[in-house]
């Protein structure tokens, strides 16, 4: 499986300039799991996330989510709960706290952390199998989480 | 309260909606040998599993069929290349294996019992290790490179003679603390997607995960013919992509870290049939 930004992407999100109102992957307020401000400061594009989310190099949550709205996208897997629906059952806060680090929400959950940099055992440069250098960087940037999380509240049963 | 509906909400969710189970079949290798593919677990995995069960169950019809009979496994043609350097001369010593073993079938159940301690050498050793011992202390040749060519081949040919009998690994004794160690690396959550092998082959084996349907992860049936790299790899190799995809920092073939995971991980599997080589896609 394969979740992520190639190591190019991520060279350009880590370089970009923060942009004002952009708040950093250390910096990330939680409250009961959720989070209630914009990441990039400004307010996602659905059909962009709705990219992302099926895209096998970006955030790849097929890999373990089944969308009946994505049924172009073939292998949709099975680790966690169909996505259909998630817009009705968490609020907007509740699914960005979600995509940005699950396991707040979910204690232990499997799910990957998406805007996260610190505290990884053993973090490797991609998916190369090498050590991790400087050009490590969260698994979405800020607009995609916001993206993504557009995306989801469009997903009512 | 909030966090509390969520989590239980997500657990009824996960209760499996579609199953894709390993599937009930029996594998009898060339009419005649019966290997086990599922079998109760290990006393040291009773916490965790029921039953252990080889990836050759998660495979699909043809590639299970492939398995069953040796002109139709291409893992075999690696044997025969084995059987080769088996009678062949190398090395300051003027010596081949059989010059000591005599024939390859005299070495029928040794792979079983390895990974294992090793009391002259005061450590674990994995059975390419063993080979590069005889050839390095015995024949005056060179070590072969882990997992590689000649080795994997050679541990293909040692495992064919053992096809059919329990694996069973001493965890036990000397080598307990190479096995926790190992047990240890199973359990952490690596890389920056932070999954250990448990959160895949232990709580998800039967589940797809994109377009693979994850098995338990055993390595009785290593080395593992695959249909993807058309050849032999090693448990080690195969344990280093697992590790490569958390998006982690992995370990070499043949480093200590991977020794003991792989004694750790056989251990999973004591009771199933050896069954190597196998074919898996
Ligand atoms: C490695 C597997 C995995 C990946 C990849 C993954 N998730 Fe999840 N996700 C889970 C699991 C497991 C749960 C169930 C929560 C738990 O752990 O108890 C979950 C829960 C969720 C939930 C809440 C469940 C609900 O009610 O719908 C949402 C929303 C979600 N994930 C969105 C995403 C998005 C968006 C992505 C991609 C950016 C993603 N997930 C990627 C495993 C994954
Ligand atoms: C000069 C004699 C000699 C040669 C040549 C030799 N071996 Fe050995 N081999 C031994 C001895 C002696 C042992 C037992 C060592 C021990 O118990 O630690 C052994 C042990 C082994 C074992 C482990 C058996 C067990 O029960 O654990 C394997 C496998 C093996 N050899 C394979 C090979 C292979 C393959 C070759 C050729 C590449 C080879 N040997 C060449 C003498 C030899
Ligand atoms: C993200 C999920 C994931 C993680 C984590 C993972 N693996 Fe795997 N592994 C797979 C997939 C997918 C396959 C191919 C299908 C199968 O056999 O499960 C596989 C295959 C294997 C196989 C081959 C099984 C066979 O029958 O040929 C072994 C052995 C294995 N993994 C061991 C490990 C070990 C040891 C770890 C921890 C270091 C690990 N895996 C971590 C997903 C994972």
């Amino acid at each position: 499986m394969k979740i992520s930004l190639t190591g190019a992407v991520f060279g350009a999100v880590m370089a970009s300039a923060v942009y004002a109102g952009e708040v950093l992957p250390t910096a990330v307020a939680f409250t009961d799991g959720a989070v209630e401000q914009s990441l990039s400061g400004m307010p996602g594009d659905a059909a962009n996330g709705r990219l992302i989310v099926g895209d096998k190099k970006k955030g790849n949550c097929v890999a373990c989510h089944q969308v009946s709205d994505l049924a172009d996208v073939p292998f949709q897997g099975e680790i966690g709960p169909p996505l259909d629906g998630a817009g009705e059952r968490w609020s907007e806060a509740e699914l960005r706290g979600i995509v940005a680090n699950a396991k707040i929400m979910f204690e232990d959950s499997m799910m990957p952390s998406f805007y996260k940099t610190e505290g990884f055992i053993r973090p490797g440069k991609a998916y190369t199998g090498k050590a991790a250098d400087d050009t490590f960087g969260p698994l979405l940037g800020a607009q995609q989480i916001e993206d993504v999380v557009a995306y989801l509240t469009t997903l009512k049963e | 309260m909030r966090k509390l509906t969520g989590a239980i909400l997500a657990t009824l969710l996960t209760t499996p909606v579609a199953f894709a189970d390993p599937v009930d079949d029996t594998l009898v290798l060339n009419e005649e040998t019966e290997i086990v593919t599922r079998t109760a677990a290990p006393d040291h995995l009773s916490d965790s599993l029921d039953e252990v069960m080889s990836g050759w169950l998660f495979r699909g019809k043809e590639t299970r069929a492939m398995q069953a009979d040796d002109f139709d496994n291409p893992g075999m043609i690696f044997v025969e290349q084995a059987m080769d350097s088996w009678n062949a001369v190398d090395g300051s010593e003027g010596k081949s294996c059989a010059s000591c073993h005599d024939g390859l079938e005299t070495m029928a159940g040794v792979k079983a019992t390895y990974p294992k301690w090793d009391e002259a050498a005061g450590k674990v050793q994995t059975l390419q290790m063993q080979v590069n011992e005889c050839r390095t202390e015995r024949m005056g040749a060179e070590a072969w490179p882990y997992d590689k060519g000649n080795a994997i081949n050679m541990e293909a040919a040692l495992s064919s003679v053992s096809r059919g009998l329990p694996v069973n690994v001493a965890i036990d004794g000397p080598a307990k603390e190479t096995w926790e160690q190992g047990k240890d690396m199973y359990y952490t959550r690596t890389g920056q997607l932070e999954l250990s092998c448990a959160n895949c082959h232990e709580d998800n084996y039967g589940n797809m995960i994109r377009a693979d349907h994850l098995s338990q992860g055993q390595i009785n049936g290593f080395p593992v013919y695959r249909l993807k790299n058309t050849k032999l790899n090693g448990s080690h190799s195969r344990f280093k992509g697992c590790i490569r995809d958390t998006r982690a920092e992995t370990y070499k073939p043949g480093s200590p870290e991977f020794i003991a995971l792989e004694l750790y991980v056989t251990s999973r599997g004591n009771g199933l049939s050896v069954e190597g080589p196998s074919i898996r896609n």
